[in-house]
């Protein structure tokens, strides 16, 4: 167990716990603000000067906040409605003279940017796909079915973990150009996406420790009573397994749509670019104001998938940073 | 290694009869569940990683066959006059990153930590950035950072300071990488720290309180130790993500002014992808990932002390 330095997982930070206790915690902070005391006491703040301090840092730290991550937004969404003379005018205008909503059309016919939000919306659903079938057959039988060298098998994944990506682009771009030993050229294939997406180490590690925490006898049970691995993970480990599974599933795709260099890479056809690349590609020939507005078009869908699943994000990505 | 897995297998003379061909269906069972990942880092991950240090001591060419070419990609690329460039601004650029990007989403979780009201909507709009395409964001900012019509130029005027040339000169160039690249990243750094902050018992503040530490001594004495850890692993996290540093360069600025803007990622990406030299690109990608490999390493020696 202690012999390999890759043995133990390089995100080790992440919480162990599984399902219940994990909501058990995120229901005490939410209960916080009785009891809870950073840094400032609660008397501090009934003060009278604790009171004006405290007001004038909150209102402080809002406009900040609002100024530096929500204007930028802002100034986004209004300067697609600008016309290219308005985008120039000194001082700029904070309201668009008229709200132009055509531009965003213009910009969706102009970039085809329908392609290439079809196209990465199949490599993210394929990456998805492959990302949890393989991942989870993985893990699961990592940790449940212990084949012999599975811990070898377990460290030479997680010793991917210490090679960034950007270090082996080149060489892991020849095995798409020639797959090694059958020779076939994925570039401009979605294969060129969905397989290296799901050589996660990382993934692995975060499924494997959860399976581990299942309970053996829970298995067994299942076992004996006649069914097979296959059955066992169906309809045991899966369905108690939601939590991680979410958390993977949202990974797995946040990474496809917000992946650049990798896309830009594997498929360089301008039909089978990804939206990141599309744009990005295109952005040179566009008038300023059509650039933007394919720019607003491009950060919908992140946004949505962000404020609908808000909270399994924040929670996959703390999750990861409390004490283990 | 191999004592390890003989562990896992018991002596067949302890088993039952029947026992080893139930250990061989159980193992054919594990590997074809195993197979699919495997398939995938094999050809994505593993061959890739030995190849590596293959692809940098031969001359790539797609039309005619490969040759081995000794230590020729190394001499090419250290005479190039973005060599030297390329690390210095790769250095820059990720200790400017840390200057930024760490210090800041420390101070910002330290605050957000405090506030009783407002709090969910501040931490969801500091993470809507790390939510966008990296390429949507970094273009926003080449709008931004235009010398006419850019916001930040026109917000400079509005309060009466002379323009600046953000992209366009050597010495605002590499700066501007790393405001969008703190920009983009910092929500992650903030909502891990905030989530650290709050595992910190309240007694010790209590305690420190009663012995008359003020705010800032609170902060030094019990805030950062109590966080020690997962600063440190933040930090060696984040030394290796900006030390690949390859999409704010490509977009913006194309390495220019004067070879200002080059890093070792974005070389590499040039060397094979303009200059048609994949074994350059290899020799660069290999000295990269020796620097980062020992990053890794130690990041992996921390997390691990942490469990």
């Amino acid at each position: 167990m202690s012999q390999s330095t890759v043995q133990r997982p390089p995100r080790a930070v992440k919480d162990s716990a599984p399902a219940p206790k994990h909501a058990r915690r995120r229901r005490k902070t939410k209960e916080r603000p009785q009891q809870f005391r950073g840094l400032v006491s609660p008397h501090t703040l009934t003060t009278r000067r604790g009171k004006i301090v405290y007001w004038t840092v909150l209102t402080f730290v809002v406009t900040g906040f609002t100024l530096a991550f929500v204007f930028p937004l802002y100034w986004m969404v209004t300067g697609a409605m600008k016309s290219p003379d308005e985008l120039v005018a000194v001082p700029p205008t904070f309201f668009p003279e008229e709200l132009n909503f055509s531009v965003y059309a213009e910009a969706w016919d102009l970039l085809d940017l329908g392609t290439f939000l079809k196209n990465t919306l199949i490599y993210a659903a394929g990456a998805w796909f492959f990302t949890l079938t393989f991942d989870v057959a993985a893990a699961y039988a990592l940790s449940k079915l212990r084949p012999a060298f599975g811990k070898v098998v377990l460290a030479l994944v997680l010793s991917t973990l210490m090679i960034p990506p950007m270090v082996i682009l080149l060489p892991a771009y020849l095995s798409v150009v020639e797959l090694p030993i059958f020779g076939w050229n994925l570039l401009n294939t979605p294969w060129a996406i969905w397989l290296p997406a799901a050589a996660n180490g990382f993934f692995i590690f975060l499924l494997k420790r959860f399976f581990d925490s299942i309970p053996r006898e829970l298995l067994e049970a299942a076992q004996i009573d006649g069914a097979s691995p296959m059955r066992i993970l169906w309809s045991v480990v899966l369905p108690v397994s939601r939590p991680i599974l979410g958390v993977v599933s949202i990974l797995a795709v946040v990474n496809v749509w917000k992946d650049f260099v990798w896309p830009l890479l594997v498929l360089p056809d301008s039909e089978k670019m990804s939206i990141s690349v599309g744009i990005s590609s295109l952005s040179a020939q566009m008038p300023q104001n059509v650039l933007i507005a394919a720019l607003v078009i491009a950060s919908i869908p992140a946004i949505l998938v962000f404020l609908v699943f808000q909270r399994s994000i924040m929670a996959g990505l703390t999750a990861g940073s409390l004490k283990g | 290694m191999t004592t390890l897995s003989a562990k896992d297998v018991r002596p067949p003379r302890q088993r039952p009869p029947g026992a080893l061909r139930r250990a061989v269906s159980r193992n054919l069972t594990a590997y074809s569940f195993l197979s699919g990942a495997l398939i995938c880092f094999a050809f994505f991950s593993w061959i890739p990683m030995v190849r590596e240090f293959i692809l940098s001591f031969q001359k790539t060419n797609f039309v005619n066959s490969t040759e081995w070419v000794g230590l020729e990609n190394f001499r090419t690329v250290l005479d190039d006059p973005a060599f030297l460039s390329a690390w210095v601004n790769t250095a820059i650029f990720t200790l400017l990153a840390l200057v930024f990007g760490y210090v800041v989403p420390f101070v910002f979780a330290v605050v957000l930590n405090e506030l009783r009201h407002a709090q969910g909507y501040l931490r969801l709009i500091v993470y809507l950035p790390v939510m966008l395409p990296p390429a949507v964001a970094v273009l926003l900012f080449k709008w931004f950072y235009d010398p006419g019509a850019g916001l930040f130029n026109q917000a400079l005027g509005l309060v009466g300071i002379p323009p600046l040339s953000w992209l366009d000169s050597t010495t605002t160039a590499l700066p501007s990488l790393v405001i969008v690249s703190t920009w983009m990243n910092l929500g992650t750094g903030t909502l891990i720290y905030l989530a650290a902050l709050q595992s910190i018992p309240s007694e010790l503040y209590e305690a420190a309180e009663l012995d008359g530490a003020g705010l800032f001594k609170r902060v030094w004495h019990i805030t950062i130790p109590q966080t020690r850890l997962i600063l440190l692993v933040m930090l060696l996290l984040q030394i290796v993500a900006t030390m690949q540093v390859f999409i704010e360069p490509f977009l913006l600025t194309g390495g220019g002014p004067e070879n200002a803007t080059v890093t070792v990622a974005y070389l590499m990406y040039q060397y094979a992808f303009s200059f048609g030299n994949f074994g350059g690109g290899g020799a660069l990608g290999l000295m990269l990932m020796l620097v980062l490999i020992v990053f890794s390493a130690f990041y992996l020696r921390v997390s691990r002390d942490r469990t």
